[in-house]
């Protein structure tokens, strides 16, 4: 299994101490991995109420590649977007890789489940000449999945789709398990969209170690466990009380509607895109981690108060 | 007559259904469902406006600084402002990078796989058999290609984060200009990462399109389409937006006429709105679902301009704007390299598959040799921004093109609130359904009459569907 040693350690640049492993542990982690993925679990990918943005993000992965991901860590058996089959080819083969595997495979869940209007706004595909439904397509698979990753704000929490006023009848991945009584475990990795690193450190540490150890939203402490404004490099600035009124003024965000005082993630010390940016340097951040988003956090360009 | 039906359409952005009736070998009719409904317009009411910019970003997680640019230009409309030159520039920037990333995001990951055979491995099987026409050494090259451009359109997606923050959905452009001024460092960075990438379009996408083309020359005449061709024009080079890299205006029935805003209208009689919504300027427009409405195909609206369909896309841009091609389309063609050809030199074979796909190609390498130009005309230290304040009552309108076709917002505020929001996407003009009169949309257009050898592996139908980049 060639992901290097280099490479993984990248990717997990913040997770080994996270997990307390440390320096000396890590190639051993990395055969771990090796040894995990030889067997390349199946994948099956589905996208409800989504934008795409989430497999996007992951295509940005950096180390491991993208290629690498998809060529030699998992086994991607359905994905919308990357599979060259199209129509009933595509959509009969993620059924019968469903039945195959059914008990083994992961699904990741990109986009919401639509729930309004008995479901027909968001149709995946025909199966014995009939629509289905995403929700139906998420209860079958969602049964016969081994665990879930439901990612971005909307598998995680219903994101954008399920603001105010809904209307798709938008939920994520473990409201809707609830309400159809699905016992399956699920990862919630938020984010609008999800950090490239979130999903593939997540995907890395289910095969090596299991589920990672999670926060009540159901989010791996590993990415999701610091406050984002505890640990900004703008944080002296608020300390100082001095604050930017402006864009482009120097000073701690908050007055502009920073939202870094409520999120949770480590965005703060991995950066995005491969380390050129972040959010709070560029701007703020909007709190794109947290359910409840956007709506709880929105005006975006207000100081929240209290 | 046999009836095919191809759910779900994999290798675009979203939720697409193409059924097509085909006799004799030929498509005779087609329809294209749009299968999803989220709703934002609805979710827009009653938002503080400068949210818009971040909210509908996530319309699209491919193109979302096309949407974000279309909001920012809408509000910066509405509250009656126009931002500093810096902020400009910056935002044609990130849009830029964004273009050329979808772009050859486009050609190889999304449309490649129909001309060119994959490894024998998930997710490049199972697949369609037969119509792949590369020699071994050829095809051999363009898998590779296929990883050596998952990394350039990742370093893409680095020039979008410099100034954008980070993609997808950026926060670098808001109402009033840019949030960051510009540093020599960064500059300097995206410039750097710019001239590997414009190598790449030079060297390697770009022939590669043509060598493509080579080996599927009929294809030049597969998928003509209604041949009304629309852009709202993209990337001002004046703060006043006298001129734009890629002009407004339309091709309509053969003519070239200026762009009419009042002419655009949005009918729903095949759609799943209300029908008492049909007919409407988006300044007015509705969103009004009516999941079991009768008649109805798709979530997807009609658009139409001067009341009828039109193309939008790199295709419609390069017509209209009419620019000189590279020296790979005069090699191509067999023309002298001294001797300067245009877009429009390419005539009808312009209006089909591998004419979108050139015009995509060409078009990549535009943008990116302007970018490296305007990159130099920042003024480190220099305000990107204005400051803003929210109108009590206004209202505005924002046009731009995304990568894949015309895109306008429209925006009315009342008490500080929006009111209204209406968008109107580019795949919404290209895969639209039919309009009240019944004419079909620009996509179904362009199915009907292509030749489909063989109904288990339609290439020709995806092949037609995917060089819309829907």
């Amino acid at each position: 299994m060639p992901i290097t040693r280099r490479q993984f350690l990248k990717i997990c640049a913040g997770t080994g101490i996270a997990i307390g492993a440390s320096e000396t542990l890590l190639p051993e982690i990395v055969s771990a991995l090796e040894k995990a993925a030889a067997g390349n679990p199946p994948v099956l990918w589905i996208q409800g109420g989504s934008c795409t943005g989430c497999s996007v993000s992951l295509l940005n992965t950096a180390h491991p590649t993208i290629a690498e991901v998809l060529l030699k860590i998992i086994s991607l058996k359905y994905h919308q977007t990357v599979m060259a089959a199209s129509g009933q080819k595509a959509y009969d083969y993620l059924w019968e890789t469903a039945a195959k595997n059914y008990g083994k495979y992961f699904l990741a869940v990109e986009g919401t489940i639509e729930t309004a209007y008995g479901g027909i706004c968001c149709l995946t595909g025909e199966k014995g000449g009939k629509e289905v439904p995403f929700t139906e397509l998420t209860k079958y698979l969602g049964k016969g999945a081994a665990a879930v990753l439901a990612l971005g704000q909307c598998g995680s929490f219903g994101g954008i789709p399920a603001a105010k006023p809904n209307p798709s009848g938008s939920k994520g991945v473990m409201d809707f398990f609830k309400d159809e009584g699905i016992k399956t475990p699920v990862i919630n990795i938020p984010g609008c969209p999800p950090h490239p690193d979130w999903m593939v450190g997540t995907i890395a540490h289910a095969l090596m170690f299991g589920i990672p150890e999670l926060d009540s939203n159901g989010r791996p402490k590993l990415f999701f466990g610091t406050l984002v404004h505890d640990n900004c490099p703008y944080r002296s600035y608020y300390d100082e009380k001095k604050f930017a009124k402006s864009f482009g003024e120097e000073g701690c965000r908050v007055e502009l509607g920073c939202k870094g005082p409520e999120s949770f993630s480590d965005c703060w010390k991995r950066g995005w895109n491969n380390n050129v940016n972040w959010c709070i340097h560029n701007s703020l951040c909007l709190g794109c981690t947290e359910p409840g988003w956007p709506d709880n956090f929105s005006p975006f360009y207000v100081k929240t108060t209290g | 007559m046999t009836k095919l039906s191809i759910s779900p359409i994999t290798r675009i952005e979203g939720h697409l259904k193409i059924d097509v009736d085909i006799e004799g070998g030929k498509v005779v009719d087609a329809k294209s469902t749009g299968t999803m409904f989220r709703g934002f317009e609805i979710i827009m009411k009653g938002r503080d406006p400068r949210d818009a910019s971040q909210i509908v970003q996530r319309i699209c997680g491919v193109c979302p600084t096309a949407h974000g640019t279309a909001a920012v230009r809408c509000l910066d409309n509405a509250f009656g402002l126009k931002p500093p030159t810096n902020g400009r520039i910056i935002r044609n920037l990130i849009f830029g990078s964004d273009y050329l990333m979808s772009h050859i995001l486009h050609f190889y990951h999304l449309a490649a796989l129909d001309y060119v055979k994959g490894p024998d491995t998930e997710p490049f099987i199972p697949r369609y058999e037969g119509d792949y026409r590369l020699d071994p050494k050829t095809n051999k090259v363009a898998v590779e290609q296929y990883i050596k451009a998952l990394d350039i359109r990742q370093k893409c997606h680095q020039m979008v984060a410099l100034f954008g923050g980070r993609t997808p959905h950026v926060y670098g452009m808001v109402v009033g200009g840019a949030t960051e001024i510009p540093t020599v460092d960064k500059m300097v960075s995206l410039q750097w990462r710019l001239r590997e990438i414009k190598e790449f379009i030079d060297g390697t996408y770009l022939p590669t399109v043509y060598l493509v083309a080579g080996a599927y020359k009929d294809l030049f005449g597969v998928g003509t389409g209604c041949k009304n061709l629309l852009s709202f024009g993209v990337f001002p080079l004046d703060d006043d937006e006298k001129t734009f890299l890629l002009k407004p205006g339309s091709y309509t029935q053969g003519k070239d006429l200026p762009l009419d805003k009042a002419q655009i209208k949005e009918y729903v009689k095949y759609s799943y709105y209300q029908d008492k919504t049909t007919g409407l300027h988006p300044s007015k427009g509705m969103t009004e679902p009516e999941f079991d409405k009768k008649g109805a195909y798709s979530w997807i609206k009609a658009p139409r301009y001067r009341d009828l369909p039109h193309e939008g896309g790199p295709m419609a841009r390069m017509w209209i704007t009419n620019p000189v091609l590279s020296k790979h389309a005069n090699k191509f063609l067999g023309i002298d390299e001294k001797k300067e050809i245009r877009f429009r030199d390419l005539g009808d074979k312009a209006f089909s598959i591998l004419g979108r796909h050139a015009a995509r190609a060409e078009e990549c390498k535009l943008v990116a040799d302007a970018m490296e130009k305007w990159i130099l005309q920042l003024k480190p230290g220099a305000p990107s921004y204005v400051k803003v304040d929210i109108p009590k009552e206004a209202e505005g309108v924002g046009l731009t093109e995304a990568p894949r076709g015309a895109l306008g917002h429209w925006i009315s505020i009342k008490d500080q609130k929006v009111d209204n929001y209406q968008v109107v996407a580019a795949t919404i003009w290209n895969a639209s359904p039919r309009d009240d009169k019944g004419v079909p949309g620009p996509l179904e257009q362009a199915l009907i009459g292509a030749p489909v050898k063989d109904i288990k592996n339609p290439f020709n139908v995806v092949r037609i569907v995917r060089s819309f980049d829907p």
